[in-house]
């Protein structure tokens, strides 16, 4: 029995809009496995909720004409894991969102849920910080679109406007064209857990599969919010493939991540497993890109 | 030649569990109850100085605040124990129904009754507790200090006792020139046992008497602790028991049923339904009693004991619950596992401002196998010998007597449940390529043993009720004071039943309900009692009911009883084998006669002096990742001597659970506090690391069946064994894999971090 004071149901994006104008302090929610959970805690109680979760148009993962990927923000983390266009062009995003909580969760779950959140420790976060994702926002003035590192502003708080709601993640040609990709989480247990570190490494190399062109590494539980290693890049763009280089990108992410102290984990470790994950995901980027180190 | 006994039939409560269609407290609770919500307290320790309810009071919905200044002035014990007649021997009674002093962060303080969980809920929000803060304390060894705050009145020191064992002369032993001194402390971690359905119960009055219906293991006992905790006689307290949904110890106990009941009582008798949230069973149950472990090992170079000192310290939590008969039993393993002839042996239970430890599935013999076993290692180590042939050498012999039970193993149990773990994992080749390794991925295999003991005689009483009643088509209806957990005793019972009384097994219609009204006396489920000790008052009550069924088969034939024998229902002449007729047939005539009219029942208590050793071992095979800090479980085999198998399935299912049990709390499970305030930090499903499927290897139980003499269907304890030693086999792998010696479970990434730094494995 949940303390709720009223639930309005969207069936259409311009209706959930109407809903939020409405009712700009009800909470949006989707498929509900954090909004529940929290409102179970207490948090919420008493909340007017919005729910999104009847949009079907808000479903799905397409090609748009330009090759931009569209994720929409209802698709279920396993319907993302199983869709095609996520396999042949983003596959660690699938991988990524496969390691949510178990089964059930991946049903109900939703990728614009997750990112909603604005917690650093969402398995989808990191990938998509480390494929330069967009996020589409639809509100009252129509439609925007904001890079995931500016939509997350702290903890917990992402920059949805009033009257907004999130309509889409987008995933450039540009970002996954000649690119892959692997995700690590490392949890204190092998399913139903959240990150006590995530780390995401994507790399584009040279047609001779020689050289690094470009590679991304981006990590959540590292800050308050999913961030990126830009020394770490650095360190690796441009520079031939190799065991060293691996070894000194790993190292490198030292100077951009600052994990902190509690008692799930200490900053000590932390930094400790960001080493060790960075390495071995972009030893295995390179490899899912048919590079040899 | 039982014809049930031994085989694997389905269970009896199969078909109901698995459609849903079985009926738990909640199921069977009317949507009309009132619900009870608890506040609980926000301090570790202090005194409850006012209750503000004004605003809880307004708020739609709300029944009845009461708080801890409305509770009738009575103590009580909680722990689920027979009632001792000898005053000493009877548990601690230190708990009021809510509590003025508050011992813990979460001890009860008010609770609010409302027409549904929201303004329940609402109401507990809207109370406003003022606290008398005191210091608090959550470390065992640091309550005993001086000028520490007393957290009971009675007890000096938060010492709820202390016990010792004392053989040969130690300090004189240790003076033997050329001896090796292994010493280590060992911590084992508090944890939770998780059954999947939270302790929940509803409670009404009827006819002037108070009923309850709980999620219980111990429906006699705690119908006895409802009536001691309102000041009621007992006959005016009814309990029922349903299925449950597990209960691993924490549910023997009487949880919240008194307060529960109370609260029916100060609303009308109306019915009530209090039902725990997983965080509050985390905190507000019970929990496994975290024990540190200090041991002293003194060897001749050959591997012969000389001389052990053995000091446990174990953290009671805020009240004595089961108190401390579950470090005593701790203790009470390690002269006999290995006798050794000179010996120093103490044990401490001690209060601290944390949720109280209660029972939990092994009874203080997980804690003190991790401490035992992984110390067997590190002797091993110190004197670079093998760990299966140290074990061989020193472990407890074939035809060994304990003074105190009386217990004798009565088999070369150990050897040959380490011959066939050693075998099933191919520990020999294995032990033998894993040593030495490097490389930042290593493996290991590792073994421990563990000591067991069915039943609590001579401790306390063990006895148990059957009662069977014949039907017209001559089936029956069976039921004990002995309850179904989940475990399958219900299974178990009816094939021995089925044997017993001679009816096929299809016959026999097991009551799975408790209903203390009409179940005879049985204590419940607990120290892994129940097939052991239920086997007697079902052979016992078997032969009642056949000796009246054959006596009527005498009326009904004509023939002499001595020629007359229940085989699968059919009442047979023993001389030519004829079948004279159908028990249902006998039964039709009995009932229904105008001239000798009988209702055919039998029931009987059978009081059991006796106990049973159940031992085994595991073996665990792991792969670490030395960068990650991460234990991979590759392997594991537990290996037992329960005696001749009931139902090898249930079992094995069995093992399979205690295995799962151990694997957690090697690995991942520990309630943390916050040393700040006291506070629980991971008191939910997440935080707490409970193991999960992948997280398991495919887990291999293995038996031993030695019957046990004492025992009518020749069976000992598997309950709680399967929990017992896979925690240090686990540590002992990873000692092998890394050189790595870890003193403390669980092992987690975070102390492998440690450990591994401290050793040079990684750098940073």
């Amino acid at each position: 029995m949940y303390d709720m004071k009223a639930l309005y149901e969207a069936g259409s994006v311009d209706e959930a809009v109407a809903l939020r104008v409405a009712h700009p302090d009800a909470q949006i929610i989707a498929g509900g496995s954090d909004v529940l959970v929290q409102m179970r805690e207490g948090k919420r109680a008493g909340a007017e909720l919005i729910s999104i979760y009847g949009i079907d148009a808000l479903r799905g993962v397409s090609q748009e004409a330009d090759g931009t990927l569209r994720i929409g923000s209802l698709t279920s983390f396993s319907h993302i894991t199983k869709d095609p266009l996520i396999q042949q062009y983003i596959n660690v995003l699938g991988e990524a969102v496969d390691q949510v909580g178990g089964p059930q969760i991946r049903n109900i779950g939703t990728i614009g849920g997750n990112t909603c959140n604005g917690v650093t420790s969402a398995d989808s976060a990191s990938t998509l910080f480390a494929w330069d994702a967009i996020v589409e926002l639809t509100g009252p003035d129509g439609v925007r679109r904001q890079p995931i590192h500016d939509f997350y502003l702290k903890a917990g708080k992402v920059d949805l406007h009033p009257g907004e709601i999130q309509t889409a993640i987008l995933i450039p040609k540009e970002s996954y064209e000649n690119t892959f990709g692997h995700y690590i989480k490392y949890a204190m247990r092998n399913a139903m857990d959240i990150a006590t570190l995530g780390t995401s490494v994507n790399v584009r190399l040279s047609a001779d599969k020689k050289t690094v062109e470009r590679t991304r590494i981006a990590f959540g539980v590292a800050g308050p919010v999913p961030l990126r290693a830009a020394t770490a890049e650095q360190t690796a763009n441009g520079q031939p493939v190799s065991q060293e280089l691996a070894e000194a990108f790993s190292q490198a992410v030292k100077a951009d991540i600052n994990p902190r102290d509690s008692w799930r984990a200490s900053r000590d470790f932390r930094m400790h497993i960001a080493v060790e994950s960075a390495k071995r995901a972009f030893i295995e980027s390179v490899r899912l890109a048919g590079g040899e180190l | 030649m039982p014809k049930n006994v031994g085989k694997s039939v389905a269970r009896v409560d199969a078909f109901e569990k698995a459609t849903g269609r079985a009926k738990y407290m909640d199921d069977l609770c009317d949507r009309s109850a009132l619900i009870v919500k608890i506040l609980h307290s926000t301090i570790a320790h202090g005194y409850v100085k006012s209750v503000d309810t004004a605003e809880a009071e307004t708020i739609p919905g709300v029944v009845k605040v009461l708080t801890c200044f409305d509770v009738p002035d009575i103590k009580f014990p909680t722990a689920g124990h027979p009632w001792s007649m000898d005053p000493h021997h009877q548990d601690v009674a230190d708990r009021m129904l809510l509590n003025r002093h508050v011992r813990y962060y979460g001890d009860e303080v008010a609770v609010v009754i409302a027409e549904d969980e929201v303004a329940a809920a609402q109401g507990v929000r809207a109370l406003k507790v003022e606290y008398e803060e005191l210091p608090f304390v959550l470390d065992p060894q640091k309550s005993m200090e001086e000028g520490v705050p007393q957290i009971h009145e009675d007890c000096p020191h938060n010492v709820l006792a202390h016990t010792d064992i004392r053989r040969g002369d130690y300090q004189k032993a240790i003076q033997e020139p050329g001896l090796i001194r292994v010493e280590g402390w060992y911590d084992t971690p508090t944890v939770q046992h998780c059954h999947i359905e939270n302790h929940g119960c509803f409670a009404y009055e009827e006819a002037g008497r108070v009923v309850v219906v709980s999620s219980t293991q111990i429906p006699h006992i705690v119908r006895r602790v409802v009536g001691q905790a309102l000041g009621i006689s007992w006959g005016k307290v009814r309990l029922l028991k349903p299925y449950i949904g597990g209960g691993f110890g924490n549910k023997q106990d009487a949880l919240y049923e008194p307060l529960c009941a109370w609260c029916s009582t100060q609303v009308g008798g109306r019915l009530v339904k209090l039902e725990c949230s997983r965080e509050e069973t985390f905190v507000s149950n019970r929990v496994r009693h975290a024990i540190r472990t200090h041991i002293i090992s003194w060897l001749r170079p050959d591997g012969t004991f000389v001389a052990r000192k053995f000091e446990a310290f174990s953290n009671q939590g805020a009240y004595a619950s089961h108190g401390h008969g579950v470090v005593a039993k701790g203790m009470g393993a390690f002269p006999q596992l290995y006798p050794c002839d000179n010996l120093e042996c103490d044990a401490y239970s001690v209060f601290t401002n944390t949720p109280a430890s209660g029972a939990m599935r092994g009874y203080g013999i997980p804690q003190a196998m991790f401490a035992g076993e992984s110390h067997i290692d590190d002797v091993c180590r110190a004197l670079n010998m093998d760990p299966v042939a140290f074990r061989r050498k020193n472990l407890m012999p074939m035809g060994y007597v304990d003074g105190f039970s009386k217990n004798e193993l009565y088999a070369d149990t150990f050897n040959q449940c380490m011959n066939k773990g050693m075998e099933t994992i191919d520990f020999v080749r294995k032990y033998k390529e894993y040593q030495n390794q490097t490389g930042p991925v290593r493996r290991g295999v590792g073994v421990a043993v563990f000591w067991y003991n069915t039943a609590v005689w001579p401790i306390a009483l063990e006895s148990s009720s059957c009662r069977m009643v014949l039907n017209q088509d001559g089936s029956l209806q069976f039921q004990t004071g002995e309850t179904e957990i989940g475990q399958g005793c219900d299974t178990a019972y009816s094939q021995m039943v089925a044997d017993a009384v001679g009816i096929p097994f299809e016959d026999v219609h097991v009551i799975s309900t408790q209903d203390t009204d009409i179940t005879p006396y049985g204590t419940g489920a607990y120290a892994s009692r129940q097939t052991y000790i239920g086997g007697f008052s079902i052979m016992q009550t078997a032969k009642a009911l056949r000796e009246r069924i054959l006596n009527i088969a005498h009326e009904q034939t004509r023939m002499p009883v001595s020629n007359l024998d229940l085989v699968d229902g059919q009442i047979i002449r023993i001389s030519d084998g004829r079948v004279l007729k159908s028990l249902g047939d006998l039964a039709m005539e009995s009932l229904y006669s105008m001239e000798h009219s009988q209702h055919i029942t039998a029931e009987t208590t059978a009081q059991i002096k006796t106990n049973a050793y159940s031992f085994g071992c595991s073996f665990a095979e792991v792969e670490v990742d030395i960068p990650m800090c991460k234990v991979k479980l590759v392997n594991m085999v537990n290996v037992h001597d329960c005696g001749t198998l009931i139902n090898p399935a249930l079992a094995e299912a069995q093992v399979h659970g205690g295995m799962s049990m151990a694997i957690g709390f090697g690995l991942s499970e520990q309630l943390l506090f916050d040393e700040k305030t006291g506070k629980p930090l991971n008191n939910n499903l997440l935080d707490y690391k409970l193991s999960t499927f992948l997280d398991h290897p495919d887990l291999q139980a293995e038996f031993v069946e030695n019957a046990e003499p004492t025992s009518p269907y020749g069976t000992k304890a598997l309950g709680e064994p399967p929990a017992c030693s896979g925690a240090p086999a686990i540590r002992n792998a990873i000692a092998q894999a890394t050189g790595v010696y870890v003193r403390r479970i669980p092992i987690t990434p975070h102390v492998l971090y440690a450990e591994f730094r401290k050793a040079g494995l990684i750098e940073d």
